[in-house]
């Protein structure tokens, strides 16, 4: 059976896709930023995803302000990076899981849950930056992606409750799924910032750090927070992390975080990122080593 | 004052996208979706009034396109999303352009930036409208 072992959040800051598509993460410079991810390429190498469900915000690329769907899921064979105004970023194709997608749609429609089912789009930062970060520069992709759009451009989002109950619905339809499949769920941006007016520029990083904190065991208050409380809180765009709730609730009540990075600024924004591994895996994990 | 419709309207400094806004910036944003093509991005340099003018903007939308003026351009319904493919397309930073809509120079605001960021100390509430209880 297919099984969700681990999730993770971060950052999908366009920058950081600049500077990995320059030749420049490796940089002095930018050390602070990407050295936070050290840990992390080595521990996906380690857990080898077969799909990751990557939650993300799509930035007025495959949707403009035509269609604005609350929640679209990608039942797709591939999605090609987008030309966001500046050309398509140089990096892989993103292949899609469509057999577990299509799994996926059904269940939560059947659970409630009405989503927008995409075919066919091309995925922006809020996707491929997340990928990068944890992959690094590859050649492809080593797993398949399910990308999962949420809107938090058009006031409003979808809220954190909502969001929480769709991670859980999402680890019920995966649980259900026969093949045995190795899947992990992103949840990606945040953290504090806001991109426009003259309080551009805002950064709240106790309220960041401390939605950290509470993510683990305490996700029931992050989801009661309203978008008015996130941005008055924490700018207009980092109501962006609804979207790590979803993540949250695809993984078990009971998780050990075995990384954390949080760094002021990238550009605008405060740079969070942590991994989460659910207990029982990382206790089956612990038990292997030591049996090795 | 609080309008009890929109709970974000005390927050300052702040326009939230909402269906109003969307409603007014409908045509703005989809003139700036059609930046994402490099075909449209060059037609667009070489004559940006002629280009503007194929789209049902309003003349107020279409001078502050011309003079780039991002804090008129939200406020007449643009979405920064939908923004930054103009700045992006002047091969601005999305940092750069987002500073102009502060009262602080793009190098004044970077430097805000690395010291931490604007705090929300003093940002949650519009003078005339804090809470009476919540601090």
């Amino acid at each position: 059976m297919a099984k969700i072992t681990a999730g993770l959040g971060t950052s999908h800051i366009p920058l950081l896709g600049h500077i990995i598509d320059k030749g420049e993460s490796h940089t002095e410079k930018w050390a602070p930023i990407f050295d936070g991810f050290q840990f992390t390429k080595q521990w996906i190498k380690k857990q080898k995803p077969d799909v990751v469900i990557l939650v993300y915000n799509d930035h007025a690329t495959a949707f403009d302000m035509k269609i604005i769907p609350t929640f679209a899921i990608g039942c797709g064979e591939e999605y090609h990076p987008a030309d966001e105004g500046y050309g398509a970023r140089p990096v892989p194709t993103v292949k899609g899981a469509p057999k577990l997608a299509w799994h996926i749609t059904e269940s939560l429609i059947k659970q409630g849950f009405d989503m927008t089912i995409v075919n066919e789009m091309d995925v922006d930062h809020g996707l491929t930056v997340p990928l990068s970060m944890v992959f690094g520069e590859v050649e492809e992709w080593p797993c398949q992606v399910i990308p999962l759009a949420v809107n938090t451009v058009v006031y409003p989002a979808p809220t954190g409750e909502r969001c929480l109950a769709l991670g859980k619905a999402i680890r019920a339809a995966v649980e259900q799924f026969p093949e045995d499949l190795n899947v992990q769920v992103w949840g990606t941006g945040g953290m504090s910032h806001q991109l426009l007016g003259e309080r551009a520029g805002l950064i709240n990083r106790e309220w960041d750090l401390a939605f950290m904190d509470d993510l683990q065991s305490d996700y029931d208050k992050l989801a009661a927070i309203s978008q008015v409380e996130y941005i008055r809180e924490s700018g207009t765009e980092g109501s962006e992390m609804v979207m790590w709730l979803i993540m949250r609730g695809a993984l078990n009540h009971d998780v050990t975080e075995i990384h954390r990075h949080y760094y002021v600024p990238v550009s605008n924004t405060a740079l969070g990122h942590l991994i989460y591994e659910n207990a029982d895996i990382a206790a089956d994990l612990k038990t292997a080593e030591d049996v090795a | 004052m609080n309008n009890n419709n929109k709970p974000y309207s005390n927050i300052p400094g702040t326009t939230v996208f909402d269906g109003d806004m969307a409603r007014i910036g409908f045509h703005l944003n989809q003139f700036c979706m059609s930046l994402m093509q490099a075909s449209n991005r060059d037609a667009f340099r070489q004559d940006e009034r002629g280009y503007v003018d194929q789209w049902p903007m309003t003349e107020a939308q279409k001078k502050a396109v011309l003079a780039r003026d991002f804090t008129q351009l939200i406020a007449l319904g643009g979405n920064i999303y939908y923004l930054v493919k103009l700045s992006s397309s002047d091969g601005l930073s999305v940092a750069a352009a987002v500073s102009t809509m502060t009262n602080l120079s793009p190098e004044d605001y970077m430097a805000m930036m690395r010291n931490g960021g604007r705090s929300p100390d003093g940002n949650r509430y519009v003078e005339n409208d804090k809470p009476k209880e919540k601090p």
